[in-house]
């Protein structure tokens, strides 16, 4: 977000268009350089979701599994905020 | 073959965002540098270079004729008459739309390599099998887009295919830039695609009517002794290809004034 951004947020005009052209290209690039298509991506959160949430409580709400691109890489990155330890977790592993 | 000869591949993946008008200039640019240069139209299907550089009456054979051995490669290749370090070859004509394979692309860019200093290829349009045969026979490319999201994303992915097929180095050169849009963020700035994209700047060119008229003479811009703004960036991109330092501008950062001095303030990235 540039100063115009925030100086045309405050009067309530539109964001610019390089502005909207620069995210909507980050998003869709992050999904071409992954060959993901975003159900294969909805599948695999979930999935990640079930996993992590044997082990810990995490907040399903402020929690996103999302791609994301830099430097011609991808990332898969998961920000996922832990509420509490489940002490299932350790007794499982002991068996 | 010569082992010095540099075989660039001119591509973008989107149609019409100036390829062929590149590969002309650059062709020209060159040749005026005293370097000998071949231009292969490898786009046979829809081939323009020859009518942007005014030569569309003197073709006689093609890279086709010359791998069937039916002429010689010096009978194909099409001298231009100002600029005789420039010569071009087209890959083939419409006629015959799938008759050269990766291999006849790697042959005649060889026999090429014999004689020339640069070869510029003329990659089509698209991700098929003509962007595949080109691709084969390059070593390195220059992608071209321009500040526009289909283009870029288009560019993105060929320069994903580069990747894979080990061409390297691979510059980019950004065609079509009009400064005042950007200063008032209407358009990517050279920055928003060079970090996109990820590669290095070969270049800029800036949006200039005058690459109109020069393709309805066939004409290219860089035969002119008195250049306008387009030419010049053709002229510094051909320079730099060949070792020259020549400083990139950044269009956005020109001007002293308040009210550019404004402008520039308001580009400020806050997050």
């Amino acid at each position: 977000m540039t100063l115009r951004d925030i100086l045309n947020k405050l009067l309530g005009r539109q964001k610019t268009s390089a502005s909207t052209a620069r995210e909507r290209l980050q998003l869709v690039l992050a999904h071409d350089r992954s060959d993901l298509s975003p159900e294969l991506l909805d599948q695999m959160r979930k999935e990640i979701l079930e996993v992590v949430s044997k082990y810990v409580e995490i907040d399903i709400q402020e929690g996103a599994v999302s791609l994301e691109t830099e430097d011609r890489m991808t990332a898969l990155v998961a920000n996922l905020p832990i509420k509490r330890t489940l002490s299932i977790a350790s007794s499982s592993e002991e068996n | 073959m010569s082992p010095s000869t540099r075989i660039i591949l001119i591509c973008s993946g989107k149609g019409g965002v100036g390829k062929t008008t590149l590969t002309a200039n650059l062709g020209i640019a060159l040749a005026r540098q005293g370097v000998r240069t071949a231009v292969l139209d490898a786009d046979f299907g829809l081939r323009n270079l020859d009518l942007l550089l005014g030569l569309e009456n003197r073709i006689v054979y093609t890279a086709q004729e010359v791998l069937e051995e039916t002429c010689r490669l010096d009978q194909a290749l099409v001298k231009h008459k100002q600029e005789p370090n420039l010569a071009l070859l087209p890959a083939g004509n419409p006629r015959m739309l799938d008759w050269l394979k990766p291999d006849d692309m790697q042959r005649i860019v060889n026999m090429l390599a014999e004689i020339f200093e640069y070869v510029l290829i003329d990659c089509p349009a698209g991700v098929e099998d003509g962007f595949k045969n080109a691709v084969s026979a390059a070593k390195e490319a220059i992608v071209i887009t321009n500040p526009e999201v289909s283009a870029v994303r288009d560019a993105d992915r060929v320069i994903g295919l580069l990747n894979t097929h080990g061409v390297k180095p691979v510059q980019l050169v950004l065609n079509r830039v009009r400064p005042k849009m950007i200063a008032s963020q209407e358009m990517l700035s050279i920055d928003d695609v060079t970090d996109i994209l990820a590669l290095p700047l070969l270049g800029l060119v800036l949006e200039d009517e005058q690459v109109i008229v020069s393709t309805n003479r066939g004409e290219p811009l860089t035969l002119k002794e008195n250049q306008s703004p387009a030419a010049r960036c053709y002229s510094n991109i051909a320079k730099r290809m060949q070792g020259e330092e020549i400083p990139l501008i950044d269009p956005s950062k020109e001007g002293s004034g308040m009210r550019d001095k404004f402008k520039r303030l308001m580009q400020t990235k806050i997050f």
